[in-house]
């Protein structure tokens, strides 16, 4: 499993408060057995009319295309445990999202699947969305060892990160099963130990 | 950090391992599942050449894709029926005890697991849902959780988790008559705010809590997450332990004290500590509707909607959006919305007792010409017992249609749907845009009984005048 140190590229900003994970992917998708196709889904209502004709969502414009970085608001991903809402974002290129505050499920998912969500305050993430419209060419690094967001080269930003999750990401240790294999004898323990286990 | 909180007691006796992540291996002894968020869990434990751990510790069931118009097979969506053949697949090659159609024992995860006796005190529990929250009813820490998520729970039985903070919510007093226990979760989830309980487990108490049911206290516990609380629970009691005697997965009657004993171990004890307390007075709740596109976006039925200078600058983009999308304008009432559809049914008012409270309305009553109404228990158990009591022929006859038991219009996976920009008023949990079904459908949640009464009326009305 790969380290995730830094994620280096352009951003995409999506722009409100409390999006749920039913706006980032309608539940009509969560039908397929597999998460193959989610990179065709992320935002799907809000980005396509009745005949499938994009309305200008950031998603379709020409300049957010390739973007690896998501600049978010708060509470984003609010709502259904549905990982297919990290699945259809990282599927479309999302590598790591920036934001004022996210849902827990949602944050969690995002780990297990080894992008950071990372937090800066109001101000700040209205800066950085006004510039990503402004200059979409601008080139970010998210550096999750010292915990700053470089833009330009050169302006550097201070973010906040949850330490487990960070610690996962850096030590590419985010996706947890060999971890907690490890200690299968341990879990017997804890197993026998708990009385409703052994029913009574 | 809470200290001697149910909380602390459960998950201390569950945690197996400090991680080198500085998160917690967790060991979940329930783990529930449904079609749609496993089938690529199963598949990444056969990619991986695992196995599934604790195959006794699973329990499937199938709720969110299936029609209820009929149970029959195929199903006419291939889609829907394709995930069918997973989920049976996959119990069958991993030996997972499953309640599918013919078991009797079918319906919404969170329904079945109660009403089976699955779910008791003092357990950890884990299901690849959101609304798993509504298990800490019984005063356990039961958890919502992605697909990969549900890959380790197989794989290993445990989760990698983080800690979270307490929040003790008091409720004191009394409701006033014709007030619910939706309308409390609804309430709540005002007054603190869809982000509010981020990175906190709610602990709810107070008299209100100590005089409700078991299916009320999992009504309110269902909505934690609509807080941002991925964990909400009430203290078992003498009310948690009598619903649990006798049902199927309960312990024998032989053990019964010394098991009695054990789950009230676990409740917060006087001493404990939280990280933060609120407190609430029952008298002050009035049944609530809501007007926005997120649960918190209410108001009191008698009540004006309110004007977007009320809110924070944080939330005025949210509320302007709302009032476009919802078509309502500040200063309306609320009362007196026309509604096209009523939904009475979901994880959160699927049970026998919202069935009740809703067939009291709709008892000698007629259902609106102009709105589709459908009533939709949470399990086939649920189903049984209402016809059992003719809930069933008091709907028909008012003109309810009476349906076979799922998430159905919670969600809208199968084929029950609001259609273009038709407005819904639902017993279920989120009103975001696009839940129901059509990308420009409405959603107006409220308690069984004040969905029935709006179907009646063919708008939002204020049940207790039905109730007089």
């Amino acid at each position: 499993m790969s380290k995730v140190i830094k994620v280096e590229g352009r951003a995409v900003p999506v722009e409100g408060n409390d999006i749920d994970t039913d706006r980032i992917i309608p539940a009509r998708y969560l039908k397929e057995i597999t998460f193959t196709n989610m990179g065709k889904y992320p935002f799907y209502d809000e980005r396509f009319d009745a005949e499938g004709r994009p309305k200008g969502h950031p998603f379709d414009l020409p300049q957010f295309q390739g973007a690896s970085l998501l600049f978010v608001n708060q509470n984003f991903g609010c709502g259904s445990s549905r990982e297919h809402a990290p699945q259809s974002l990282m599927r479309w290129g999302v590598r790591a999202i920036v934001g004022e505050s996210f849902a827990e499920i949602f944050a969690g998912n995002c780990t297990m699947l080894g992008i950071p969500t990372v937090t800066v305050g109001r101000a700040e993430m209205e800066g950085l969305q006004a510039l990503v419209k402004e200059r979409p060419t601008t080139a970010f690094t998210l550096d999750l060892e010292k915990k700053l967001l470089l833009s330009g080269g050169k302006e550097h930003l201070k973010i906040e990160v949850h330490e487990s999750k960070r610690n996962a990401l850096i030590n590419g240790t985010w996706d947890s099963t060999g971890l907690l294999l490890a200690n299968g004898d341990k879990t017997a323990e804890v197993a026998k130990r708990l009385p409703y286990v052994a029913g009574f | 950090m809470a200290k001697g909180t149910l909380y602390n007691k459960v998950w201390n006796a569950h945690v197996v391992e400090k991680l080198p992540t500085g998160q917690y291996q967790l060991f979940i002894g329930l783990h529930l599942i449904h079609e749609v968020t496993s089938p690529q869990a199963f598949d990444m434990v056969t990619e991986k050449g695992l196995k599934v751990a604790y195959p006794e510790r699973t329990f499937a069931t199938v709720d969110h894709i299936v029609p209820t118009q009929s149970q029959a097979r195929p199903f006419q969506d291939g889609e829907a029926e394709q995930m069918m053949g997973a989920i049976e697949r996959n119990v069958r090659k991993f030996g997972i005890q499953f309640f599918d159609f013919g078991s009797g024992s079918q319906g919404i995860v969170h329904i079945i697991g109660p009403e089976n006796g699955l779910t008791q005190p003092g357990m950890t529990i884990a299901c690849g849902d959101s609304h798993t929250s509504t298990h800490g009813a019984f005063g356990t820490l039961a958890f919502g959780i992605g697909t990969t998520q549900v890959r380790d729970v197989l794989a290993t039985q445990c989760l990698a988790m983080d800690a979270l903070k307490v929040r003790r919510i008091n409720v004191t007093g009394r409701l006033k008559p014709g007030v619910t226990a939706k309308d409390v979760t609804l309430f709540i989830i005002q007054k603190l705010g869809v982000k509010g309980g981020i990175g906190y487990a709610y602990e709810y108490g107070g008299e209100v809590f100590d005089a409700m049911t078991m299916e009320e206290r999992m009504t309110v516990c269902n909505m934690a997450i609509e807080g941002g609380a991925r964990v909400g629970y009430v203290n078992p009691d003498q009310v948690t332990f009598d619903y649990l005697k006798g049902r199927k997965y309960s312990p024998s009657e032989e053990k019964w004290d010394k098991v009695v004993a054990y789950w009230g171990s676990f409740a917060s004890g006087p001493d404990a500590q939280y990280d933060d307390v609120v407190e609430f007075k029952g008298e002050d709740i009035e049944p609530i509707v809501t007007w926005g596109i997120t649960p918190d976006q209410s108001v009191g039925v008698n009540d004006r909607l309110p004007a977007v200078g009320k809110f924070s600058d944080d939330e005025v983009k949210t509320v302007e959006l709302a009032y476009r999308h919802m078509d309502l304008k500040p200063g309306e009432p609320i009362k007196g919305t026309p509604i096209d559809v009523a939904f009475i049914g979901s994880c959160t008012n699927g049970r026998l007792s919202d069935l009740r409270e809703a067939a009291k309305v709709a008892k000698g009553r007629k259902v609106s010409p102009k709105v589709r109404a459908f009533v939709v228990p949470g399990s086939q158990q649920v189903k049984v017992a209402a016809e059992k009591e003719g809930l069933d022929k008091v709907f028909r006859e008012a003109g309810f249609e009476w349906r076979e038991a799922g998430c159905s219009m919670c969600l809208a996976m199968n084929p029950d749907k609001l259609k273009g920009r038709e407005i819904s008023a639902s017993s279920s949990n989120r009103n975001f845009i696009g839940r129901q079904g059509s990308k420009d459908g409405r959603t107006m949640l409220m308690s069984p009984a004040m969905v029935a009464a709006a179907a009646i009326e063919g708008k939002v009305t204020d049940a207790r005048e039905f109730m007089k």
